[in-house]
């Protein structure tokens, strides 16, 4: 329900609706796209980053919240913990219970290995069960993954690791086969052709989708065969530090029940890290579409095992995220209502950016709408955001497009009393997706750890600076099979000595010499609690 | 900008009284009581179902359910969160089952005890109409549970319900998983594309792309043609 201020903000953009529907707002020049961004995009500003001073990446820039947690102290005594008297002792060990994760433990259990995969919340609450969009795929006959691998790099400016796109685009139709014989709903033609359409960025249609709920019926399917398979799974069991043994070899996690608080150590001859993305540790204190568990933990335990980090300094920023109403802050919004025709309008009913500029433009154009420019509109709770004229949709295509197209999105409007089919909607830039990583190579493998493997959004170089939408769903997948099948086959080879957290004692040390470690991480949760 | 007061109500968290601002979900006035949440929060936005939650409202001597991060708390409202529900869940390999009634009724003996009361459908989320997709388990009709139940976000509260003790969800599951390995017909170009990757088709000029000086590969970018 909107509140009467709201609604007399909203009666401008009514006002100016027919005006608009005849307008075209001229796209920014390459110049004007450069000041915009230097000047009002977290990434670009100064004052949003600072250099790591510890660890294998000491001196490179990262936003503020990230380098807070990877100059922490560690929430484990390294004394206090028997590492000999392991509680599980397995093959492979899996860290985080989403697409990523289950792709790996399924992986490595049809390869023979003995799994153990551990979670910090449900199996499945992840950021792989919000994906509403797509996932990418090269398998048109008009289609390459050729063409694939040029769009990926594009996307990512030419930043990529091309490896790992090589990896990602040769993999994907074999991927999407792999999900299609695991009876995975996706949406197609009566003759069994895949429905496939355009994403940001894309010069062929191969977003695959499966209605709007793409990423929860890829996850409800990889966790349904989990169960199938009587892989072991332990929920609300969290990863606190890697274990190394005395060779410098991952040995496995010291985790923690989170429910009795107490500590268990997990022995294992590989271990694939698979805990996704950061939202939940706000950078630039800006609100997230990821899930409650998207902390950083990951990051934080292969740093001070001594693993390096790519290309975290590039956040993505997703320019329409919910800001009002409060229950929903943050969350996205898909860009197919952009698609769709919905203008962008400040508070006075005015377009002040041409709607499908590139993702960061938009975010940035909006920020300063609201901040430089003051027009934007504010809410009681202080949240600031600028309109989308969703009710334009419906002008252009007919009433019930918005109902028939984002069925998802109206629902959610609908249960807080807004109808976004005749009313605009109130949006911010989120916080949705940490696009550099863990570094690693094609098999997920991480360089510097032997015995370690990183798989999903945890780790970096796949996308470079920029990802696209459609790839990520894609690369939890490629890499979380590629990292369970090699896992799965170095398990023979492996012989484990005397497993250490000197590591964790020595990052310690690290810290408190540079007059750090205040604080300690991994987090786990955010706190949201009020005191 | 100065911010107005809140208007509080009163909630009950398991028989607690507190004062919460109105307008939030049940959910952050559980945080803003002073609850950490380790169980019963997941996405935190209506899509992972882990959120399900029981409660009356004042006056009503009903029993009510909803998701606690899409729920708007209500004077006088007493709830708790539903942490964990032992459902019943069939293990199969899917490589191995026909799709079709006789599979249904294997896996789930309980389907037809189910008694047509609709409750299922009335307290549902996400608006499936699930005595429907249930009735139609019954009579065998795969591709019609598969379609029907397709939002379902398996957050338990239907089964919670349920006087015939059925796991909706986890038959909607099934059912989604056949149609799809089964009776939706295969994608071929997919096959197709399949089998040229296993031929290697692809490699040589993959790894021409991969070794491209950047400069070069940047020129292709921008000369290539777009799907219309
Ligand atoms: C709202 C939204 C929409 C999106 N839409 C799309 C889209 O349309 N297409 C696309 O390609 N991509 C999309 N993405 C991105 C994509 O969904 C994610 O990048 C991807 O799913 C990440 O998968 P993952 O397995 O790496 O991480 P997740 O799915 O987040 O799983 C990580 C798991 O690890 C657990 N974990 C974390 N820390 C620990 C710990 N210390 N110990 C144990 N477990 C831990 C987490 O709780 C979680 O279960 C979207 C993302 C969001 C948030
Ligand atoms: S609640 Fe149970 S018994 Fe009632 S209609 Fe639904 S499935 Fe049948
Ligand atoms: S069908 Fe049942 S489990 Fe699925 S969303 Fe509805 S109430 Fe929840
Ligand atoms: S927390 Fe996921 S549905 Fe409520």
């Amino acid at each position: 329900m909107y509140t009467a201020n709201m609604l007399k903000s909203m009666a401008r953009v009514e006002e100016t609706r027919e005006r608009r529907l005849q307008e075209k707002f001229p796209r920014l020049g390459p110049d004007e796209k450069d000041e915009l961004l230097r000047r009002f995009h977290p990434d670009f500003r100064e004052d949003t980053q600072r250099p790591v001073k510890v660890g294998p990446n000491a001196g490179d820039r990262m936003p503020h919240e990230l380098v807070d947690l990877l100059e922490a102290r560690s929430v484990v005594e390294p004394g206090a913990v028997d590492l000999d008297e392991p509680d599980y002792d397995v093959d492979v060990l899996v860290i985080g219970g989403g697409g990523a994760g289950a792709a790996a433990a399924l992986t490595a259990h049809a390869h023979g290995a003995d799994v153990l995969l551990v979670t910090k919340l449900r199996l499945g609450d992840a950021n792989t069960m919000m994906a509403q969009g797509g996932i990418q795929a090269a398998d048109k006959p008009n289609d390459s993954p050729v063409i694939h691998y040029l769009d990926v790099m594009g996307g990512g400016g030419f930043t990529n690791r091309p490896e790992l796109v090589r990896a990602l685009t040769a993999d994907a139709p074999l991927v999407i086969r792999w999900l299609e014989e695991l009876g995975c709903m996706f949406s197609k033609e009566a003759d069994g052709t895949m429905m496939t359409i355009h994403g940001g960025g894309t010069s062929r249609k191969r977003m695959h989708f499966a209605r709007d709920y793409t990423g929860a019926e890829i996850m409800r399917t990889l966790r349904d065969e989990l169960l199938n398979r009587g892989i072991n799974v332990v929920e609300f069991c969290a990863a606190l530090e890697l274990v190394l043994d005395d060779g410098g070899r991952c040995a496995g996690a010291v985790l923690q029940n989170l429910e009795t608080g107490r500590l268990l150590v997990a022995r294992a001859r590989t271990t694939i890290l698979a805990t996704g993305g950061f939202g939940r540790i706000h950078v630039s204190g800006f609100p997230t579409s990821n899930h409650y568990g998207a902390t950083a933990d990951g990051l934080v335990m292969a740093y001070r095992a001594g693993a390096r980090l790519v290309y975290l300094d590039a956040t993505q920023f997703h320019p329409t995220g919910v800001a009002y109403p409060e229950q929903m802050l943050g969350q996205l919004v898909t860009e197919k209502v952009r698609g769709l025709g919905a203008q962008l309008v400040n508070a006075e009913g005015e377009q002040f950016v041409f709607p499908l500029e590139t993702r960061d433009a938009v975010s940035a154009a909006i920020i300063r709408e609201c901040f430089e420019r003051g027009r934007g509109f504010v809410t009681e709770t202080g949240q600031h955001g600028v309109w989308l004229d969703s009710p334009m949709i419906e002008r252009i295509h007919g009433p019930g497009t918005v109902r028939a197209e984002l069925p998802a999105m109206f629902r959610q409007y609908e249960r807080f009393g807004i109808d976004m089919s005749s009313q605009p909607i109130l949006i911010y830039p989120t916080l949705h997706y940490q696009n550099g990583g863990v570094e690693i190579d094609e098999f997920g493998r991480c360089p510097q750890v032997p015995g370690l493997y990183v798989a999903g959004e945890a780790a970096g170089g796949i996308h470079g600076r920029n990802r696209l939408m459609g790839n990520s769903l894609l690369d939890i997948l490629v890499f979380g099979r590629r990292a369970g099948a090699h896992a799965a086959g170095e398990v023979s080879r492996i012989g484990l000595s005397r497993p250490t957290l000197d590591h964790v004692a020595r990052f310690n040390r690290e810290v408190e010499a540079a007059g750090l470690g205040r604080i300690t991480a991994p987090i786990l949760l955010p706190d949201y609690v009020r005191r | 900008m100065a911010q107005p007061e809140p208007e509080l109500v009163t909630i009950h968290i398991m028989g607690k009284g507190y004062r919460v601002p109105k307008g939030l979900t049940i959910m952050k006035a559980m945080e803003y009581s002073g609850y950490r949440l380790i169980r019963g929060a997941g996405c935190r936005g209506g899509f992972c179902g882990a959120c399900g939650t029981v409660y009356r409202t004042k006056g009503d001597w009903r029993l009510k359910v909803g998701l606690a991060c899409q729920t708007v708390v209500e004077d006088g409202m007493y709830l708790t969160q539903i942490p964990f529900y032992p459902a019943n869940k069939a293990v199969y390999d899917l490589a191995e089952l026909k799709p079709g009634l006789a599979t249904l009724l294997r896996l789930y003996p309980e389907l037809p005890r189910c008694l047509g009361c609709n409750t299922c459908t009335r307290v549902c989320p996400q608006g499936i109409d699930v005595m429907d997709y249930m009735a139609r388990a019954m009579r065998g009709d795969v591709a019609g549970v598969a379609d029907r139940s397709f939002d379902c976000i398996m957050c338990g509260l239907c089964a919670s319900r349920c006087p015939a003790e059925e796991v909706q969800y986890n038959v909607a599951i099934l059912a989604r998983r056949l149609y799809a390995r089964y009776l939706a017909p295969p994608a071929r170009h997919l096959a197709e594309r399949v089998r040229e990757i296993e031929e290697g088709r692809y490699d040589e000029e993959l790894d021409r792309f991969v070794q491209m000086d950047p400069a070069e590969l940047k020129k292709l970018y921008n000369a290539r043609d777009i799907e219309a």
